[in-house]
């Protein structure tokens, strides 16, 4: 077979293609979901945040989460002063029911909204030994339950104590940013019932998402920036004292 | 050739070797899922399968399609930024069957002060009281309009 050079350089195109097609495997079960297009991760505006606890109560309704365990949990903080290195922190169930009034008054006051961080560098999924957690290509860090062999190694790794072993599953479990919401345009259940926005879901890779304004001109931090675990929920408003 | 002149034994270990090589290949592929790897060290099917999970909360849009009049009670007051989701709960399967699930009656006297309720860690701005004193456990809807909740009474 003669293959001019004209040929050639019509074919070498389209094998690329071609190629392209086979790397990219078979296509997702959402038809109007592409992976690649979106790149997850969450606002807090913890100035705005009330303590409600509907995000907390939400998540265990949408998520069929079991009592006493949290995907989402708000904490209030009170730090005396000047003792930001020793705040009290309390969280009766979540959040879920409210607050009892502090022990002590004074200090300074606030509520810490809290979930998984989606870190483009876990370390929880770093030490899965069976590769069943792993950040999703568009940078939600998911479990695989039918692959969890429930060694909580994921448990202790994570920084920010995210994660926890389904008694009923017993398998690792965390927030998944509501990814079968997502997926379907909807936002996370946490999101929607958030009275006051204090969360927002953002997508990273659209440049149309109202997130790249705020984080262009607002102080933003993330929890342990320490630990360089690229977490991609930022919040504003965040004191030198949450952990 | 005085090297190899027991080289029969060397085939015969490396036909061995060979078959367990076969052998482990063809094991492999029953036991690795067909999707593993694909995007990195785990399972790509299991994407699919967690995007596949069932909603319980329809989300706002969905409610206004219906509940248009709401909405227009709503978008003029201060809880325009609430979703109806925050107060009546998860509602995907009234959106489904709208005729047989109906939405849970809700308690005002319960439900305003999760979020109402006067705390010292609350925003300044946010409004808030103390509703034993406020209102003594009344219902809120006997003076407010939980839609739009101005003080002008009715329990919408």
């Amino acid at each position: 077979m003669n293959i001019t050079r004209r040929q050639l350089l019509v074919l070498l195109p389209a094998a690329a293609i071609a190629w392209e097609h086979v790397l990219a495997g078979t296509p997702e079960a959402s038809p109007n979901y592409n992976m690649s297009e979106h790149w997850w991760g969450m606002l807090m505006d913890i100035t705005k945040c009330i303590g409600c606890g509907s995000c907390a109560r939400a998540c265990q309704m949408e998520n069929h989460v079991p009592d006493g365990y949290y995907r989402t949990w708000v904490e209030r903080y009170q730090v005396a002063d000047w003792e930001s290195e020793t705040p009290t922190v309390d969280s009766p169930d979540g959040g879920k029911n409210g607050y009892p009034p502090p022990k002590k008054l004074g200090g300074k006051n606030f509520f810490v909204p809290k979930m998984c961080n989606h870190c483009a560098d876990s370390p929880c999924t770093q030490v899965c030994p069976v590769g069943a957690t792993f950040v999703s290509p568009d940078g939600v860090v998911l479990v695989d339950q039918k692959y969890c062999v429930g060694c909580r190694y994921c448990v202790q790794a994570c920084p920010y104590g995210c994660r926890f072993l389904n008694p009923q599953t017993q398998t690792a479990n965390k927030c998944t940013l509501c990814y079968h919401r997502i997926t379907k345009g909807l936002t996370t259940a946490c999101c929607e019932v958030c009275p006051t926005g204090t969360r927002q879901l953002a997508d990273l890779k659209n440049p149309n998402d109202p997130i790249h304004e705020f984080l262009k001109t607002h102080s933003v931090q993330v929890l342990k920036p320490h630990l360089a675990t690229k977490s991609k929920c930022f919040y504003y408003g965040l004191d030198g004292s949450v952990r | 050739m005085k090297t190899f002149k027991d080289s029969g034994h060397l085939f015969r270990l490396a036909a061995v070797f060979l078959v367990g090589l076969v052998g482990f290949l063809v094991l492999r592929s029953f036991l690795v899922p067909h999707s593993f790897g694909r995007y990195g060290h785990y399972r790509a099917d299991a994407i699919p399968e967690i995007a596949a999970t069932p909603i319980s909360y329809a989300g706002h849009q969905v409610c206004e399609t219906c509940h248009s009049d709401i909405l227009e009670v709503k978008s003029k007051g201060v809880h325009k930024g609430v979703a109806c989701e925050s107060c009546h709960g998860p509602q995907a399967k009234h959106a489904d069957d709208p005729a047989s699930v109906q939405p849970a009656k809700l308690d005002t006297a319960v439900l305003c002060v999760r979020c109402h309720q006067a705390s010292i860690a609350k925003p300044k701005s946010f409004p808030q009281v103390d509703a034993a004193e406020h209102s003594g456990g009344a219902a809120c809807n006997t003076c407010h309009q939980p839609h739009s909740p101005a003080l002008t009474g009715g329990s919408q």
